[in-house]
C-alpha cells in the first residue's frame, strides 16, 4: 500500500545546510549559556528526550511498523527505517552482547556534524547528544527504557561514530490495552 | 452517509479532543393549551418526557426551548422552574421545543473514560494474546472504530453504518495528530488539543471521508 501524502507534493525539501546551521547555533548557544560541557550534554539528552516523544508518533503515523517483540527487531527498525526516514542515512547494528540486550549503531556520517570541529576546550562535549534523547523519548513511549550513549564520536577522534543502546526493562505502567 | 462524531482519548483514558461532525437533531416545537397531556420529571438536570407521545415528541425527549427562549438545565432563562411555570394555566398558550438532549461536555469524558475500560476489559477477554482492543462497536444507527495507537491514544469515529473507508481516516487522523497536535511545541502531551490547525485539518479529513467515502490513492 503506498502512502500517498498531499504534503509530498508540495515539496518538502529543506536544505540540509540549514539544518546543520540550526543546530550548530543551538549548540554553541547552550554553551554560551551553561558554560560546562557536562550539563550542555545533559541539556541536549533532554531536548532530545522532548524531541523522541513526539517524533516517535510521527514515526508510528507513517511507517506502519507494528509492534517490535524482541530488541532485535527494534535495532534492525531503528536503523533501517527511522534513521533513514528522518536523517537519510542507514548505520549499521553490530557488536550485540551476549545477552542480547545492547548493540551498537555504527554511523558513518552524522549530518548534523557536517563542517563541524570540535575546539580543545570543549573536548567532553557530545555534539550529537540530541540523538541519544531522541532515542530514549521515542522507545520509552513504546514501553521499553533504554540506556544510549555515544561509545565513539568522529568529532573527538574516533574513526566512526558508534551509538550505544543498552535496553533496561519493559515500562510496564501504562501498557495499552492488549499488551502484556 | 455521515460521520457523525469524533473523539481522542489519551493513554491514561482522558478525553482530550471531541468534534460533532454532524449530529441528527429530532426537534419539534409545538404550541401547548392548559393542561399538558405530556408527563413531565426531572432526569439528570433537564426536564423530560416521562410518558406521553404524540406528533414527533417522544419519550426522553427534553425541554429545549420555552417560547423560543432556551432553557437552562430544569430551569426556564429567567430562572423559574420549568415543571413549576407549566403547572400554571396563566402561562399558556406557550410554545415548547423538544428533542433529544445534547451530551454535555461532562458526560463525553464520563462515556470516553468508560470507553477506555471497557476497551481494557475487551483485550483481557481476548482468549489469544496480544489482541488488538474493540476495533468496532456496531449498532442499527451507528457503527463505533477504534484505532488505538502503539502509544495508547485511541482514535473513535462514530460514524453511519454504511459509511466506509473509516480505517484509512483513522490511520490519516493519526497522521493529523503526530502533524498539527504534536509538532506545535506549545502542546503539552496527553492534554487537550486546542491547535487551530489540528481541526481545520481534521475537518477537512472528515469532509473527504465522506464524500469519497473511501481513502483511494490521490489524483
Amino acid at each position: 500500500m503506498s502512502r500517498q501524502s498531499n504534503r509530498t507534493t508540495e515539496s518538502k525539501k529543506m536544505n540540509s545546510e540549514l539544518f546543520t546551521l540550526t543546530y550548530g547555533a543551538l549548540v554553541t548557544q547552550l554553551c554560551k549559556d551553561y558554560e560546562n560541557d557536562e550539563e550542555v550534554n545533559k541539556q541536549l539528552d533532554k531536548m532530545g528526550y522532548n524531541i523522541g516523544v513526539r517524533l516517535i508518533e510521527d514515526f508510528l503515523a507513517r511507517s506502519s511498523v507494528g509492534r517490535c517483540h524482541d530488541f532485535r527487531e527494534t535495532a534492525d527498525v531503528i536503523a533501517k527505517v527511522a534513521f533513514k526516514m528522518y536523517l537519510g542515512i542507514t548505520p549499521s547494528v553490530t557488536n550485540w552482547s551476549p545477552a542480547g540486550d545492547e548493540f551498537s549503531l555504527i554511523l558513518e556520517s552524522n549530518p548534523l556534524v557536517d563542517f563541524v570541529e570540535l575546539p580543545d576546550n570543549h573536548s567532553n562535549l557530545v555534539y550529537s547528544n540530541l540523538l541519544c534523547g531522541v532515542l530514549r523519548g521515542a522507545l520509552e513511549m513504546v514501553q521499553m527504557a533504554v540506556d544510549v550513549r555515544f561509545a565513539q564520536d568522529m568529532l573527538r577522534g574516533d574513526n566512526v561514530t558508534e551509538i550505544r543502546m543498552k535496553f533496561i526493562k519493559r515500562i510496564e505502567e501504562n501498557l495499552p490495552a492488549g499488551d502484556e | 452517509m455521515a460521520i457523525f462524531s469524533v473523539y481522542v482519548v489519551n493513554k491514561a483514558g482522558g478525553l482530550i479532543y471531541q468534534y460533532d461532525n454532524y449530529v441528527p437533531r429530532a426537534e419539534v416545537e409545538k404550541t401547548f393549551s392548559f393542561p399538558l397531556d405530556l408527563v413531565l420529571k426531572i432526569h439528570d438536570e433537564k426536564v423530560v418526557v416521562s410518558f406521553g407521545q404524540r406528533d414527533g415528541i417522544r419519550v426522553g425527549h427534553a425541554v429545549l426551548s420555552i417560547n423560543g427562549v432556551d432553557v437552562n438545565g430544569k430551569y426556564t432563562a429567567e430562572g423559574k422552574e420549568i415543571i413549576e411555570y407549566l403547572k400554571e394555566a396563566t402561562n399558556y398558550p406557550v410554545s415548547i421545543r423538544f428533542g433529544r438532549a445534547r451530551l454535555t461536555s461532562n458526560e463525553k469524558l464520563m462515556l470516553a473514560s468508560m470507553f477506555h475500560s471497557l476497551f481494557a476489559i475487551g483485550s483481557q477477554l481476548s482468549p489469544e494474546s496480544g489482541s488488538s482492543g474493540i476495533e468496532m462497536l456496531e449498532t442499527d444507527t451507528f457503527k463505533l472504530h477504534c484505532f488505538q495507537t502503539l502509544t495508547g491514544i485511541k482514535f473513535i469515529v462514530l460514524a453511519d453504518p454504511r459509511q466506509a473507508g473509516i480505517d484509512a481516516l483513522l490511520r490519516k487522523m493519526y497522521e493529523i495528530y503526530s502533524d498539527f497536535a504534536l509538532k506545535n511545541p506549545f502542546y503539552s502531551l496527553e492534554m487537550p488539543i486546542r491547535c487551530e490547525l489540528f481541526d481545520q485539518n481534521l475537518k477537512s479529513a472528515l469532509e473527504i471521508a465522506e464524500k469519497a467515502g473511501t481513502f483511494g490513492p490521490g489524483p
